[in-house]
């Protein structure tokens, strides 16, 4: 492949002021770690919002503490009202997918070392970048002021499937203002995000040092190279879907609002729209949006699994190879989300062979993963852990995605507990095992200094057993046809599934106890954790040839010039059983 | 740690494949004519799936237990076949059986949703809104009188919006917020939304259909058991969505033919 003799310029001076260096930061270092702490807040919000929907849902009339105080009218006197309960729902999915498993490893960790594993000063466009993270910062205010309008959040889902989330307060509470502030939020997402997409695309085509070619990039890069076109094409169709959908809420329009409906005894006063556009454009996001979520997983966990066991993936090249397709065939799947939708029964034949077709280069990639491990000697860290914990995950969560790619099956367990635990482990755990890897594992970078190793460890068996315990019971219930988004199980058949549901919400809480470990060891170790060397993991690609935490400009205005691919692990080198990417050193013969 | 991690994943696979293989969560009991057959594509999915869950998890367990934290100089080697042989094997194992699954499958979805109707099916319109579901019989005439949103009026029981003064054929139809059912005779079920979407499901039915505001649907089955079974909404459709639900009356033809007759009267 060409170089791309490349080399990045000075795109900004050094900050100076408060201001520049903190708040309106041009550096992408500085805009990765405020994506990471966006989605640091947006996570314990969401996961103490699952709290109250999981405690809620097993003890219905215990009285939650303090809860009273803060949502008057979701939860008098502190008993959660069935619509607050679905206001929790749709605002608990809203901040887990867009602000957390958009935001971290993708905005996150690609921001801050996308440039600098391909030996960039920074990105393509800092000033872009810097209004993407603002973007997404007031995204997540407007999303937040939901919870203290009078109207309250809303209570569609995070799907907000029209025409629920279209017709306005009639339809019920949370659906005049609250669906409108959430609409205007995620279409300033979108924003954000294209802005993000683009800016990764063009630095990561433009940008790259001497000797840098697309094959020698690390995973990771690729990973976000990909996710970043995924991205541009995802959020483009999102962005008009939540433009139309702000048109009919406030100007009257009915592009997803057909004639005739009767809600709350008024007939509403629009017609000719279709309720089914609005599942396709929002499915024609929402399922590349999955991958948009674990393919940066995807490439953290190669790029610390390669450092950790000590020797190179069976193929670097294959594992990108079935990214692309992952990528690719993700837009040829959204209707598997429409099965059921009354959509034209054909299509859910298409749908489905290339969703099968997906579980090919997912299982090429799961095999490459594991058959890597084969001979390794695989350095136990609480980095290594959380990669290894994620190829388990992604396996449990991929299995019922068996189940669920085909229509017959679909009929049965659609909108079941058993799609809940399986999009919870493949896109949600599967994806935060991948961050708290990437954590882990360039936390040193960040700040120049170590987590520590024993919370780390410690949280990765909470967090793993706690999981499990969680999610797989899901499944379970959704064979029996145990129903998601209920706010109370008043069927027949539910009494004898509560103490499954009692367990569940148990495990729920020891488990996001337990990332209060996280929590106190990322906020302590930023403080008072040890000295990180330069290279701590002993690291082939250019993050590790830069000291930690790196300076302003990254490299210090030294040229960069690579001469190897990415992963250069387990050979004989000078320093000992690797060689840096930008070391001039042969490679010994293999 | 690593052998640690080897024994615990093995742990979690075996005691998540246990409620599995002992069949301690299931589906209920089957009374339609075409649910052997989602049930059957279910198992056969289950071994499939479970055999790679299975699989998948120990040797990571294995590989993990074995090859972590050796001693320093320990001999790394490499799988011996490499990524060609995981390549070769991922497209032969996981392709068969993608294909296999997905085209023996569709025999399922093909058996709901590609057949018509018998002729004598019986028609039953099902209306949901917020947050309930109506049925319509349409009576010894055998036509429904039209729909007329406007009239909906729910304070005097006008569910669907007939216009019994000004419609011949609504005069004889007959509403309930039950859906009974004769056994063992096709009934086509004709879908309409009075505001938002919903969905239909009989667990015991093995069946699951939205219902779309604009766009009325037909459904047809066969229930092969009598007995009443809930009728879920599955849909997200407001604040009373977990409540809203209804019974599937499935009875001998005899006793449909009372309860017809019962309701006539009460209309």
């Amino acid at each position: 492949m060409e170089q791309t003799p490349v080399q990045a310029s000075h795109v900004h001076a050094p900050p100076q002021g408060f201001l520049r260096k903190y708040v309106f930061s041009l550096d992408h270092k500085m805009i990765g770690k405020q994506y990471y702490g966006l989605a640091l807040i947006a996570v314990f919000t969401g996961m103490a919002l699952s709290w109250l929907m999981r405690f809620h849902l097993v003890w219905p009339d215990a009285k939650i503490p303090l809860l009273g105080s803060l949502a008057k009218t979701g939860a008098p006197g502190g008993v959660i009202t069935p619509e607050y309960y679905l206001s929790l729902l749709t605002m608990h999915g809203t901040l887990m997918v867009f602000f957390v498993l958009t935001n971290a490893p993708f905005a996150g960790f690609g921001n801050y070392f996308l440039p600098i594993q391909i030996g960039a000063e920074d990105m393509a466009f800092p000033r872009f970048n810097m209004m993407s993270f603002w973007t997404t910062f007031l995204a997540f205010l407007v999303l937040i002021a939901a919870f203290f309008i009078p109207d309250g959040p809303p209570i569609s889902g995070w799907t907000a499937y029209a025409p629920l989330s279209a017709i306005g307060k009639d339809a019920g509470p949370g659906l005049g203002w609250g669906q409108n502030l959430w609409a205007i939020s995620i279409a300033l997402f979108c924003v954000g995000q294209l802005l993000g997409s683009l800016n990764f695309i063009a630095t990561t085509l433009d940008l790259r040092a001497k000797g840098m070619t697309l094959m020698r990039m690390p995973i990771c890069t690729w990973a976000w190279f990909i996710t970043s076109c995924i991205g541009l094409l995802a959020f483009a169709v999102l962005l008009p879907a939540c433009l139309l959908l702000i048109l009919d809420k406030t100007a009257g329009t009915s592009f997803f609002i057909p004639s005739g409906l009767v809600v709350s005894d008024r007939l509403q006063p629009h017609a000719g729209g279709s309720p089914l556009l609005w599942q396709h454009l929002f499915w024609f996001f929402g399922h590349p949006e999955v991958y948009i979520a674990i393919l940066p997983a995807m490439g953290i966990v190669s790029h610390v699994l390669v450092t950790s066991m000590r020797k190179p993936l069976l193929s670097a090249k294959v594992i990108i190879y079935s990214m692309i397709s992952i990528g690719f065939l993700s837009y040829m799947v959204w209707g598997h989300h429409m099965f059921v939708s009354g959509m034209n029964p054909f299509s859910s034949l298409l749908f489905s062979f290339p969703t099968l077709t997906i579980t090919i280069p997912a299982t090429i990639m799961t095999l490459i993963w594991l058959g890597s491990l084969y001979g390794a000697n695989i350095r136990i860290t609480a980095a290594s852990l959380f990669a290894l914990g994620f190829v388990s995950m992604f396996v449990s969560g991929g299995v019922s995605g068996f189940f669920l790619a085909q229509p017959s099956i679909d009929i049965y367990l659609h909108a079941t507990y058993f799609v809940v635990g399986h999009f919870h482990m493949v896109m949600g755990v599967a994806a935060i095992f991948g961050i708290l890897s990437g954590t882990y594992f360039w936390f040193p970078k960040m700040t120049g200094r170590m987590m520590n190793e024993t919370l780390g460890k410690l949280h990765f068996w909470i967090t793993f057993i706690g999981t499990y315990c969680i999610f797989m019971p899901f499944h379970y219930l959704g064979m029996v046809g145990n129903v998601r988004r209920l706010a109370s199980f008043v069927n027949d058949f539910m009494p004898p599934l509560m103490p499954v549901h009692k367990f569940v919400t148990i495990a729920a809480l020891i488990t996001g106890a337990g990332q209060f470990i996280f929590l106190y060891n990322l906020i302590h170790s930023r403080f008072r954790g040890a000295p990180a060397t330069e290279n701590p993991w002993e690291g082939t690609s250019l993050e590790w040839t830069i000291p930690s935490p790196p300076p302003w400009n990254n490299f210090g205005d030294r040229p960069v010039v690579v001469y190897h691919d990415a992963h250069q692990i387990g050979v004989k080198g000078s320093k000992g059983d690797f060689v840096m990417q930008d070391s001039p050193e042969q490679l010994p013969a293999t | 740690m690593g052998k640690l991690f080897g024994i615990v994943l093995t742990i979690i696979a075996l005691a998540s494949a246990y409620p599995i293989v002992m069949h301690h969560y299931v589906q209920p009991v089957d009374i339609s004519r075409h649910g052997h057959l989602i049930d059957e594509q279910l198992s056969d999915t289950m071994v499939e799936a479970g055999l790679a869950f299975l699989g998948a998890q120990i040797l990571l367990g294995f590989f993990v237990f074995k090859f972590s934290n050796r001693k320093a100089g320990a001999k790394i080697r490499n799988l011996p076949g490499g990524a060609k042989l995981v390549v070769v094997a991922a497209f032969i194992f996981v392709g068969t059986e993608i294909m296999a699954l997905g085209v023996l499958g569709q025999k399922a979805w093909a058996d709901v949703y590609f057949t018509s109707p018998k002729p004598d099916a019986l028609q039953v319109q099902a209306q949901a809104g917020q947050f309930a579901f109506y049925f319509r019989y349409s009576g010894p005439d055998g036509k429904f009188g039209p729909l007329h949103p406007d009239k909906i009026d729910e304070g005097n029981a006008n569910y669907f919006g007939l216009d019994p003064a000004n419609d011949v054929e609504a005069r004889d139809d007959i509403v309930s917020g039950e859906m009974a059912i004769p056994v063992n005779r096709e009934v086509q079920l004709l879908m309409h939304a009075k505001d938002v979407n919903h969905s239909f499901y009989v667990r015991e039915l093995r069946l699951q259909q939205d219902f779309v505001p604009g766009l009325d649907l037909a459904l047809h089955f066969t229930a092969t058991k009598t007995g009443k079974f809930e009728i879920l909404c599955t849909q997200l459709c407001g604040l009373g969505h977990y409540n809203m639900k209804a019974y599937l009356n499935v009875l001998s033809q005899d006793d449909f033919d009372k309860w017809m007759k019962e309701k006539a009267s009460q209309q």
